[in-house]
This record gives C-alpha cells, sequence and structure tokens, in this order.
C-alpha cells in the first residue's frame, strides 16, 4: 500500500498525469491562454476530481462492475454541472470565458482515469488525497503552459501587462504563435522534457 | 456480493435519482444569482457600449444600477409594421418574440444565419448627460460565430451612420481566438468607424483579414477568421434592410 504522502506528491513530478500519462491534453490546451482562465480551470479539475475520487470510492464495493464506467460518468457529469453552475453564479465572468470546457471537464480523462484506476480499489481517504495530488499535477502543467503563453503571447500575466506591445507603443511584438493551439503543445513538450532530464527513469524504451 | 440483474438496475436507479437530486437542486438553489448575474452583465454591456462605463464604476453593483437607470432608456422598435402593439419596453422579451412564428419573420438564407427575426426588437436611447436629448443609440446584434451565436450591442450616433462602440455579451468562442471579441482593444477600434458609405443604405461595416485601412474596417481577429467574418454578417445583417435599416433610415432622414 502507497503512502499517502506518495500518493500526494507523485502525481505532481514523478507520475504527472499530462506529462507522463499524457491525459487531459485537450483542455490544457483549450484554457491555457491566459492565467486566469488555467487558475479556475485547475481549481474547477481538483474539485471535480476530489469528489468524483470520494463519491467513487464510498460505493466503490456496491457498484456492479458490468455497469462501472456509466457509475462513474454519472457521478462525474453531476459533479461537472454543479461545478459550472457554482462557477456561474459565483465567478460569473470567468466562467463566461471557459465557456464550453468547464462542461469538457466530464470528457478529460484524468478524472474518469482515476476514478476507474484508483478509487475503485482504495479507501475514501487515498481516494480524496489521490484527487489533490493528481489535481495539483494537472494544475502545475496548465500553470506553467499559461505563464508563458500570456506572458509571451500577449506581454501580461492575470491580465496586467508587463511587456509593453509594439501596436501600442512598446517593444515587444507578442509571439502569435502561442496563442494559437499549437503554442501549447510546444509547451507540454518542453515540461515533458525538463522532467524527464531530471527523472530519466520515465523515458520510455526504444 | 451478488450482482443480480435486478440488483443492477435497482443502483443504476438509485444513482440516477440522487445524482439528479444534486444537478436539481444546484440548477435551482444558484439560479437567482445567475439571472441576477445575467441582468447586471446586460446592464455592464449596454453602459460599456455607451462608454459610459468608467473605470470608477465597473465593479461598484449600485454605481453601475444607478447609471443605467439614469442615462439608459428601453424603446421598442418595429421591424414588421405594428409589431410592437401593446408591448411594454421594460418588460419586453425579444428572444421570446423571435421564437415564436407569430410574432416573427422567417429571414432563413442570410449570411448571419439568423433563422427568425422578431417583429418588435428592443433598443436602448442613451439620455445625454443633461438629460435633454440623446446622445448614443444603442441595437442588439447577433449572429453565428464559429462555436456560436454570438449576441452582443452596437452603439450608433443619432445620426444613424456613426458607430460608437460593439459588444458582445454571450457567445461560446475559443477563448483566446475568437474570445478575443471581448478584448477591449480590439473593441476599441469600432469608435468612430461608419457602418454606411454615404448616401447608401447597405451597411459598409466590415472586420478585415488582416489591418484595417479604411473607415468602415477593423483588423481581423488573428487566428480567428470564422468568427470575424461570423461579426461582419452579423453586422451586416442587422444594420441592412431586414434588421434595423428602415429605422436607421428615419434616423438618417430626421437629421
Amino acid at each position: 500500500m502507497a503512502k499517502n504522502k506518495e500518493v500526494l506528491l507523485d502525481p505532481l513530478f514523478n507520475d504527472n498525469p499530462i506529462a507522463l500519462q499524457v491525459l487531459g491534453i485537450c483542455s490544457a490546451l483549450a484554457v491555457t491562454t491566459k492565467m486566469e482562465t488555467a487558475l479556475v480551470m485547475s481549481i474547477a479539475v481538483i474539485v471535480v476530481l476530489v469528489f468524483s475520487n470520494l463519491a467513487v470510492s464510498l460505493i466503490r464495493n456496491f457498484i456492479p462492475p458490468s455497469i462501472r464506467i456509466i457509475v462513474q460518468l454519472t457521478i462525474i457529469a453531476s459533479l461537472v454541472i454543479i461545478t459550472d453552475q457554482v462557477l456561474k453564479a459565483f465567478v460569473y465572468e470567468t466562467a463566461k470565458q471557459l465557456s464550453v470546457f468547464v462542461g469538457l471537464i466530464i470528457t478529460n480523462c484524468i478524472v474518469m482515469g482515476r476514478a476507474e484506476a484508483f478509487a475503485m480499489q482504495q479507501g475514501p481517504v487515498k481516494s480524496i488525497i489521490d484527487g489533490i495530488g493528481n489535481g495539483l499535477g494537472y494544475s502545475v502543467v496548465l500553470i506553467f503552459v499559461a505563464f508563458f503563453r500570456e506572458l509571451f503571447g500577449s506581454g501580461s500575466l492575470f491580465g496586467v501587462q508587463l511587456l509593453p506591445l509594439a501596436t501600442e507603443g512598446g517593444w515587444y511584438t507578442p509571439n502569435g504563435l502561442l496563442v494559437l493551439s499549437p503554442g501549447a503543445f510546444f509547451l507540454i513538450a518542453i515540461f515533458i522534457w525538463i522532467v524527464r532530464a531530471f527523472k530519466p527513469d520515465q523515458i520510455e524504451e526504444e | 456480493m451478488e450482482f443480480t440483474p435486478i440488483r443492477t438496475v435497482g443502483f443504476a436507479t438509485i444513482v440516477c435519482f440522487v445524482c439528479s437530486i444534486f444537478v436539481a437542486g444546484a440548477a435551482v438553489g444558484l439560479k437567482d444569482r445567475q439571472i441576477e448575474n445575467e441582468i447586471l452583465d446586460r446592464q455592464k454591456k449596454v453602459l460599456d457600449v455607451a462608454g459610459l462605463l468608467s473605470k470608477e464604476i465597473v465593479s461598484d453593483i449600485d454605481q453601475i444600477k444607478k447609471a443605467y437607470n439614469e442615462r439608459v432608456q428601453p424603446v421598442l422598435v418595429d421591424l414588421k409594421p405594428e409589431g410592437c402593439k401593446d408591448q411594454d419596453p421594460n418588460t419586453f422579451d425579444q428572444q421570446k418574440f423571435a421564437k415564436n412564428p407569430k410574432t416573427s419573420t422567417d429571414v432563413i438564407g442570410n449570411k448571419a444565419k439568423v433563422r427568425r427575426t422578431p417583429n418588435c426588437a428592443k433598443i436602448f436611447n442613451i439620455k445625454s448627460s443633461d438629460a435633454k436629448g440623446i446622445e448614443t443609440v444603442i441595437l442588439p446584434v447577433e449572429g453565428k460565430g464559429l462555436w456560436s451565436t454570438l449576441y452582443g450591442f452596437i452603439a450608433l450616433d443619432p445620426n444613424g451612420i456613426d458607430i460608437k462602440g460593439l459588444t458582445f455579451y454571450k457567445h461560446a468562442e475559443t477563448p483566446g481566438l475568437g474570445g478575443e471579441v471581448d478584448n477591449p482593444k480590439w473593441k476599441a477600434q469600432w469608435k468612430g468607424k461608419k457602418a454606411f458609405k454615404t448616401g447608401s443604405a447597405i451597411p459598409a461595416l466590415y472586420v478585415k483579414k488582416g489591418t484595417a485601412d479604411d473607415e468602415y474596417s477593423v483588423n481581423g481577429l488573428s487566428g480567428a477568421t470564422i468568427t470575424s467574418n461570423g461579426v461582419t454578417n452579423l453586422l451586416q445583417f442587422w444594420l441592412g434592410e431586414k434588421g434595423f435599416g428602415p429605422y436607421l433610415n428615419t434616423l438618417k432622414g430626421g437629421k
């Protein structure tokens, strides 16, 4: 049985859901043009992951194996809808920017991956910790990508202009590629490269 | 544990029931707050497009409501003769009107992909600060972008030609690409543009691909050609003869 600390910290760099398991890429591309959206998205994913792991773990012994995937999906979908409603009620502006992507947490492979691979076998406490860990692992990548995309793509961080843009009389010409989805691909690749440079055991055999 | 089919069905039913209670609870419990947010957002957008949303009041809810009540006056405009009969501008619901076949007109085939136009439209007149005249006319616009229908407002000078601003209050375009229609710098370009060429009733306003170089166009959104074209199409539709064209003609004639 893995220790709680490992369950929490492993997904950050040792077993990162995006970098090593390469799950949840699509939303990582979509919401990372700005720090603010990336941060709210990260929190939303952590919340959904924690509660879906908890719920699945609590009823894991009662779930009939034949319908377990659809049961997990029902729970996840409900949680995502609730999260979406809460965002719309309390952070309306950001919820509008995230638009469809909060709904798409349903299809985020990390959430279902953890429910199926972890929460189905482990107790509730460990499952919550696993949810936080994997949520943070996802967040680390999202924030990393959003930091570089917003800084070099729009010259700002959290909407505060740091590099004066050439179009407004400054000196910085923003890198248009970073605002587009391929920019996120390059950044995720660089993130994976850095992680694997420090942890050679993650490199796949030829 | 034995999983007989009956147990499985029973389990599925319970899961669905519990989940639906949570979802319904969240939807109902938060609805008032969401609607309030939406109304406030709408008022903010009207003030914003009219150029009245200064930095001092942008985060103060009471100030926004006050400014809105003082300066904004909803007015109904017939898009078809007698379309607005017996309607109250304060409670008028244009979306509902546009959906009802009896109170709307089939306009399928336009580039903005608008299906039906309401026979009556709600516009906003902005009173000048001394409350004597009208300084801005705000028209609602909508049309398809890439993923979603964009809903917004365009502000014109009461001469019916000069643009004062454009803003969208609801859309689901890609954040960072098409979603840049919300970028204040992009929106600022609309101010001072002209909707029509002199003497013409055909809207000339458009979003250019690349850098704009005349008084009828603004810069395109990079990486969002379809959204940009969508904005062009919806503007030309609503300013044209099937939209507010006839109404704008009366404004132009009045000057």
